[in-house]
């Protein structure tokens, strides 16, 4: 049986060594370095002491290993913490407590009101009727409205833990896959079978909604999980940068290494010799540099945690870098993927203005003052207390009694399909299907027109302190093509009224023609609305006489009763009705973005990052949310929308937006460009990106399945490319992942997901930088992530400041790193010439072991944490400067050819020099300078003063570590040549420290001085001379900046931050209408369904569906007869068939007519033989080999439910087996 | 803001300078104000420099003596490739009083003292006087630890092994006679390697030592005959042996033979016409080397070297075009910026 247990750590304490090691290896890097070391092991070959190499290899492998035993720590944390989560676990009858990672399949859990979902579950039973429960999906896939899932009915009379503990079902289902939206399966029971669909199941991250608590069988637990299963593997990440100098590691002696001339015309001589010089030549790319990177990355992580900026307040939480290689990937990022729920969201509606009979409520004051929040308590005690609104105006005029205005709150208390919840007197619940109802009703709520409490037939409402009752005539529901709802009701006068609220353009062509003038008031302000990003509705009424009324009810029940075309007949009979209706208002609800995304989104976009947003969510309100941060804008070109269904449709949308941008491209061009058009097809993508003209795309999931197919992604990312803005509604997590496989794939750029929920897992991990939204409540994404912080607004500090900075003092660093080494190593090169290629060192090894760890490392690991070129300020200033980065113009072929140019160029100086001058030299007392130690400490001298000079000059930002650093460096070079060429260290190790005496014989001369001085002067003026004129007269922005900034000069550019309101008014507007709504909920609550017992029983009325719900609540009762006599009373399956029509058209909410059993056919056989075997001796079989079975071979799982008497012994077994499909 | 206001939380990071990268510093810029003149100052001060070089060097006087032999002209020809013992002399002028004191080199070209495993191919601890390695040398002299008979070698190795041993001695015509100038052997060699590196064990007398070892295969003599008149300049200090085992750093060297510190020559060499007699044991014929002897004075700045004045004056000359050219493109730059 699979446990629950999630593991995501990758050692324990006996195979961290071994694994972590294997690990290590496999990178090239140490593999090479431990080729090298095997090779200094070989006496022949040796060209230096196998000590310079081991000692840096050893502490690579151990800061690494410690490195990963710290994160694999944190690991096992965070599974120790998700794995003893308590769930209750049904057990012999008896509920207890039990770790999540205990819980195993096959078991019945209970989970109650806000709990996580342990595992995939099968719904058994709720306390709500029915079997219903709500369930939040966020974390899984994004959308946060309540779903709803029901329970296969016969479970839902199960109740109370016995009855549940003598369940006895068998469940036949596919294998774990990924696929959120779908589960098929069949349960057995009592020899029925019953399908399984996705509406009976409860998944692993959900979380249970106004649901008091739940019963749930397992079916897949831990890796099983769809959760699990969408989550993907963990790879590991490497930058660019690391990839280039890989690369550059491995072609780098393909090109140096000399086959030497052989001296005395062996080639096996020559073979080693071949090799020694591989010895010598490793210091170009030595251990020591992937240590320094390490630490500099390591450097700027800390950064990173340590940044005020990036610190919540609100949710005391600072920004994280969880992983310490990705820093300068920061910095040349190029596409950002976001998810939109809880990233760019705050997924909080608020009602924000509304317009009422021409009169706009609720308009920002011009100054920004900060205004008041309106106190609703004393005029209404029961107001919501976090409700927020600051215009007075409005509350004004409800409490003048402005006829509008109460017919505008009392159509929001009254339209809708929220459910309340009275826990006690005046503590108002309310359960909304989606966020926006619920801020209306709030909102009417909060001004004095409570909706308190429904029954199927009526509706109960507080109206100014005054309760009042209306009886619900009919709720026309919503679905998307009528993009609108209404109630009918009849007020406790008898009058009786149409109230609706929908999408503007559909409602205002309802209107009564009288209202001309009003509407277009109220069109100007649901314009305005619209600019502003806000969801905007329409809300019209419509009083009805008794006989239309009779009239249209008629008409109504017919085409309720329809067996053809019950669809279109029952649109047609709403339509009929929702005429001539009087224009109330309109209302704008903020879908609450996150603080600073607009301007983040903003800034980015500035900085050349194009921002790709992937939601779960559907199109309306993604394209929303697209307008309300700014991608979208009413000024665009074109926004395309691709939401074909067959791969055919995909294609001809796709091509039609290419078309259409070609034709927008050619007639705003000239004449000449139009050529160009005609003459080339518009399949070309190559000039894609260069296409003027703003566009955005809009595609959905299904859509975007064709799209990605391998024959069409290339249309599609040349298409998708070229847009300013992409939205992609309605994908699941792994599409997320391919999207951004796709852009990696086709782009070769740098990209970076950011998400919040386990639904951007996939895609967290599968781009290459992963930014996490930390604060929140679930924390797969930032355990999955690279990077986490609690707002999406420090993203432009994350990639603007520390990105940039990152990748300009890592580019830095490598260029100084590889001229160093270069001007180090060649050395040996040139010297090869005249010491017959025999791999003879210039240099001492001690100065080759030290040169690298000591004498140049710590200044050049300054540089690389502390460099700064401009301010932080400014770099958020001038988003432009973050283009070098992704250009890659640091650090690309020519910056490392540059590079190793000057060090070869350096090292030419260094070599010749010193022979030039020494060769002939002698010492005042006559002694020739021309021996071997002396030309060795004059080289080395040189080199050492050379590559300060050159890292003093390439050191921007010289802080106190700078100073410290560099002129110590020098001091100890200085320091440790005199110790070791000291008579102290020779004595002891005569046969190590051969070098006795030369530092002071050789540095007491004034003719090494001046080599030095020359040497050093020919290295470091050209350059100096070359970036002064580069400075003049090719200043690149950044220097410009740095420039203005050293000057204090206040003139700044007006490059980039148009803040505030971005883009212009006007144009679209969006209907706010149900967003996030589902059709159905009507039936719902006209069937009585989803009510309580206790409500109900105050019901005292008949409507239309009044059979069907009386019957269920005499259904009802039964259920809650003592368990003692369920056995004889709960009804047979067939009594229940009655439901069905009153569910039928509600099918997306319900799953049909799925409770009808289904008689059973050729699978009874097997299943019998199966429950035939004792449970107990029946051997739990790993998962894996079940994947593998054939399709009709089960295995089954010991339930932990103990058999009450009186039921059969295989009562004990849940049958939870796979077949492949 | 109220934010600021609120409590610090612990998970708030600290506000230092460190922390938020607000370190103070010092942000060089290469502005024209700076570069230009720094140019024009390091320019000066080269040109300086090179021209004080210069003239030092130019008043150090050279007389270089090849003495190969490869011409069949040359007196040394006959000894080319001679297996005996072979003398012999070449005489040569000096125009001006050579002044002193004058250096006496030898000088060897195309021999690859600096080759890896030749300059490896001995044994410190032997040669610091240890008597554990003299029974048994350390494997990095080979092939020249062990002779045929599995005998150490002492000193071992081929850099030892193939110590120079040519010998010299110069005399001045003086009126038709031969007058020997007397050439200083002493401290020849680094003082280091005389008094710390080099040591002989102590064991008196020194040839108890060498017992049971053998001398190096091309030696004449073994180590403890190498100076059998000065004990201070016997077997491992011997500074001949000092001299040599100092390895050349390129191919092409010259090391100190003797100095002429003594007698009528304390003040340099007078002009005239001198006789080089040449004990020449040394073969150079096999890979193509040249011998020499050098004599020659230094100045305050040592030997004779005219590259390091040359090269001075170049780069010094170079900065001051460059800062002229920077000012040049300073210049325009500014006036387009003004623009």
């Amino acid at each position: 049986t699979q446990s629950n247990c999630i593991v995501t750590s990758k050692y324990n304490i006996l195979t961290f060594l071994p694994v972590n090691l294997f690990e290590q290896f496999q990178e090239v890097a140490n593999t090479y370095f431990l080729f090298l070391l095997i090779l200094q092991l070989i006496p022949q070959i040796s060209s230096l002491s196998w000590f310079t190499t081991i000692v840096p290899l050893a502490l690579v492998l151990s800061i690494t290993a410690v490195k990963d035993a710290t994160d694999d720590y944190f690991r096992h944390k965070s599974d120790n913490q998700v794995n003893n989560r308590q769930s209750q676990v049904l057990i012999r009858g008896s509920l207890q407590n039990e770790k999540w990672m205990n819980v195993k399949v096959g078991d019945v859990i209970k989970l109650e009101n806000n709990q996580f979902v342990a595992a995939d579950l099968l719904l058994l039973s709720s306390t709500e009727p029915h079997g219903l429960c709500y369930i939040e999906t966020a974390e899984l896939d994004g959308e946060t409205n309540m779903k709803v899932r029901q329970s296969v009915s016969v479970t839902a009379e199960l109740g109370d833990p016995n009855n549940l503990a003598s369940f006895d079902g068998e469940v036949v289902c596919e294998p774990p896959n990924n696929k959120l939206d779908r589960f098929c399966g069949t349960l057995y029971w009592r020899e029925k079978k019953y399908p399984l669909t996705n509406q009976n199941m409860l998944l692993r991250g959900c979380v249970l909604r106004n649901t008091e608590a739940c019963y749930g069988l397992v079916i897949f637990a831990g890796p099983d999980t769809k959760l699990m299963q969408n989550s993907g593997r963990t790879k590991f990440k490497r930058t660019s940068i690391d990839q280039y100098h890989l690369r550059e590691v491995g072609s780098l002696f393909q090109s140096y290494l000399p086959w030497d001339p052989p001296v005395d015309n062996f080639m096996f001589s020559a073979f080693l010799s071949f090799w020694s010089y591989i010895i010598i030549l490793n210091t170009v790319v030595p251990i020591s540099l992937y240590v320094s990177v390490e630490v500099i990355r390591l450097g700027h992580s800390y950064f990173i945690n340590w940044d005020r900026q990036m610190f919540c307040s609100r949710c005391n939480t600072a920004a994280e870098s969880r992983t310490t290689t990705l820093n300068e990937e920061l910095g040349q990022v190029e596409y950002i993927f976001s998810d939109k729920t809880g990233t760019l969201t705050q997924n909080i509606m608020t009602f924000n203005k509304c317009s009422i009979n021409g009169q706009t409520y609720g308009e920002v004051d011009p100054l920004g003052k900060q205004r008041k929040r309106l106190d609703f308590t004393p005029f209404n005690p029961l107001a919501n207390p976090d409700f927020c609104f600051y215009d007075e105006k409005l509350l004004e005029s409800v409490k003048v009694g402005d006829l509008h205005t109460h017919e505008f709150f009392r159509l929001l208390s009254l339209c809708h399909t929220v459910m309340s919840e009275e826990k006690s007197e005046g503590e108002l619940v309310y359960k909304a299907q989606s966020p926006d109802e619920g801020a209306l009703v709030t909102a009417a709520r909060n001004f004095g027109f409570v909706f308190r409490s429904r029954t199927p037939g009526t509706i109960t409402t507080i109206e100014m302190g005054r309760t009042v009752t209306y009886s619900l005539l009919a709720i026309l529901d919503f679905n998307n093509i009528r993009k609108r709802m209404s109630v009918i009701v009849r007020s406790p006068e008898g009058r009786i009224c149409l109230y609706c609220k929908g999408a503007d353009t559909v409602l205002l062509e309802r209107l009564h023609p009288c209202n001309q003038e009003l509407m277009s008031i109220t069109s100007d302000h649901l314009n305005e609305y619209g600019a502003d990003g806000l969801r905007t509705l329409a809300l019209a009424y419509r009083e009805l006489s008794e006989d239309e009324w009779e009239a249209w009810s008629e008409s109504h029940r017919c085409a309720d009763k329809a067996t053809d075309c019950r669809e279109d007949r029952l649109a047609a009979a709403y339509d009929k009705i929702e005429q001539d209706m009087k224009l109330l208002g309109a209302t704008a609800i903020e879908d609450k973005l996150q603080e600073g995304v607009p301007e983040t989104i903003a800034l980015l976009s500035l900085a050349n990052i194009k921002i790709w947003v992937l939601t779960g969510d559907k199109q309306e309100t993604a394209v929303n949310i697209g307008y309300s941060c700014k991608m979208l804008t009413d000024d665009m070109t074109e926004v395309f929308i691709i939401g074909g269904h067959t791969v055919q449709s995909v294609r001809q949308e796709l091509r039609s937006a290419i078309v259409c941008r070609h034709q927008r491209d050619c007639t705003s061009g000239r004449g000449s460009k139009q050529l160009h058009c005609s003459s080339f097809p518009p399949s070309a993508s190559g000039d894609m990106d260069s296409i003027s003209g703003e566009f955005a795309l809009i595609i959905s999931g299904h859509s975007l399945a064709h799209a990605l197919e391998a024959d069409m992604e290339a249309e599609f990312v040349s298409t998708a490319c070229a847009c300013k803005a992409v939205i992609c509604c309605r994908v699941t997590p792994l599409q997320k992942a391919q999207v951004v496989e796709l852009i990696k794939k086709h782009k070769k750029a740098v990209t970076l997901a950011i998400g919040d929920g386990a639904n951007d897992v996939s895609m967290i991990k599968s781009a290459h930088i992963g930014v996490g939204i930390s604060g929140q409540e679930g924390i797969q994404a930032v355990l999955a992530s690279d990077y986490s912080f609690a707002q999406f607004r420090f993203l432009q500090r994350l990639l603007l400041v520390h990105g940039r900075w990152s990748y300009l003092r890592m580019c830095r660093f490598l260029c100084y790193f590889f001229y160093k080494n270069f001007a180090f190593t060649m050395v040996h090169f040139w010297f090869g010439f005249f010491c017959g290629f025999s791999a003879q060192t210039v240099y001492d090894q001690y100065f080759i072991t030290l040169y690298n760890i000591v004498y140049t490392s710590l200044p050049v690991l300054a540089m690389g944490v502390f460099d700064q070129d401009v301010p932080d300020h400014r770099s958020l200033e001038y988003p432009k400067l973050y283009e070098p980065g992704q250009l890659n113009l640091l650090f690309n072929k020519k910056e490392f050819f540059i590079c190793i140019t000057q060090g070869i160029y350096t090292s030419v100086v260094l070599f010749f020099v010193p022979y030039a001058v020494l060769s002939d030299a002698t010492q005042s007392n006559g002694v020739p300078l021309a021996d071997y130690q002396t030309f060795t400490v004059t080289t080395a001298t040189a080199l050492v003063i050379v590559v300060s000079v050159q890292i003093a000059l390439d050191t921007g930002f010289w802080t106190v570590f700078n100073h410290m650093f560099v002129w110590g460096s020098v001091g100890s070079y200085f320091t440790i040549m005199f110790a070791l060429h000291s008579q102290t260290l020779f004595r002891i190790f005569p046969n190590q420290f051969r070098f006795i005496g030369s530092a002071q014989n050789t540095l007491l001369q004034p003719v090494v001085w001046l080599t030095i001085a020359l040497a050093t002067a020919i290295c470091v003026v050209p350059v100096l001379a070359f970036r002064f004129l580069k400075l003049d007269l090719k200043p690149q922005l950044s220097d410009t900046v740095r420039h203005t900034q050293l000057a204090r000069q206040k003139r700044r550019k007006p490059a980039g931050r148009s803040m505030g309101r971005l883009g212009a008014r006007g144009g679209s507007r969006r209907s706010g209408y149900a967003f996030s709504h589902q059709e159905g909920f009507g039936e719902l609550i006209t069937s009585g369904k989803n009510m309580r017992l206790s409500s109900l029983a105050l019901a005292n009325f008949a409507s239309k569906h009044s059979s069907s719900w009386i019957e269920t609540l005499r259904r009802k009762k039964n259920n809650h007869t003592p368990p003692s006599t369920s056995g004889e009373c709960s009804p047979a399956p067939s009594n229940m068939s009655g439901m069905g029509p009153a569910l039928s058209n509600s099918s997306s909410v319900l799953g049909g007519s799925q409770e009808t059993p289904i008689e059973e056919e050729t699978d009874t056989a097997v299943v019998l033989s199966s429950l035939s075997h004792p449970a107990a001796s029946e051997p739990a079989e790993p998962r894996a080999p079940a994947q593998v079975a054939p399709a009709d071979s089960s295995t089954s799982a010991a339930a932990r439910t103990d058999s009450p008497g009186g039921w059969t012994r295989s009562l004990e077994t849940v049958q939870v087996s796979c077949f492949f499909s | 803001m109220v934010k600021e206001e609120q409590e610090e939380s612990p998970n708030r990071p600290d506000n230092t300078a460190f922390t938020q990268q607000r370190l103070p510093a010092w942000q060089p810029i290469l502005s024209a104000s700076i570069v230009i003149p720094m140019f024009v100052l390091i320019g000066a001060a080269f040109i300086g420099v090179g021209v004080a070089l210069f003239i030092a060097s130019r008043d150090i006087q050279l007389q270089e003596l090849d003495y190969t032999g490869d011409d069949s002209a040359h007196p040394c020809y006959k000894c080319r490739s001679s297996t005996e013992k072979c003398t012999c002399s070449m005489t040569f002028s000096i125009p001006n009083l050579f002044k002193g004191p004058v250096f006496f080199y030898y000088g060897l070209t195309n021999y690859f003292q600096n080759q890896r495993k030749y300059g490896a191919s001995k044994d410190d601890n032997q040669l610091y006087g240890d008597l554990d390695y003299f029974k048994d040398p350390s494997s990095s002299c080979d092939p020249y630890t062990l002779d045929s008979r599995n005998i150490p070698i002492v000193p071992c190795g081929a850099l030892a092994n193939s110590m120079f041993n040519d010998t010299f001695s110069l005399s001045h015509v003086v009126n038709g006679t031969q007058k020997i100038v007397p050439l200083n052997g002493k401290g020849i060699a680094w003082w280091t390697d005389y008094n710390v590196k080099f040591r002989n064990p102590s064991v008196t007398p020194l040839i108890n030592a060498f017992n049971g070892t053998k001398k190096p295969t091309n030696w004449p003599k073994p180590a403890y005959e190498l100076d059998t008149t000065d004990v201070y300049n016997n077997g491992f200090i011997n500074q001949d042996f000092l001299v040599w085992m100092r390895r050349a750093a390129l191919p092409d060297f010259r090391k100190l033979y003797r100095r002429i510190t003594h007698d009528d020559y304390v003040n340099g060499l007078p002009a005239g016409n001198y006789t080089l007699t040449i004990e020449y044991n040394y073969p150079v014929y096999s890979f193509n080397g040249r011998k020499k002897v050098v004599l020659s004075n230094v100045s305050w700045m040592g030997g004779k070297n005219d590259f390091l004045g040359i090269a001075y004056i170049v780069v010094g000359s170079m900065c001051v075009v460059m800062s002229i050219v920077m000012l040049i493109v300073y210049a325009k730059f500014k006036f387009a910026e003004d623009d």
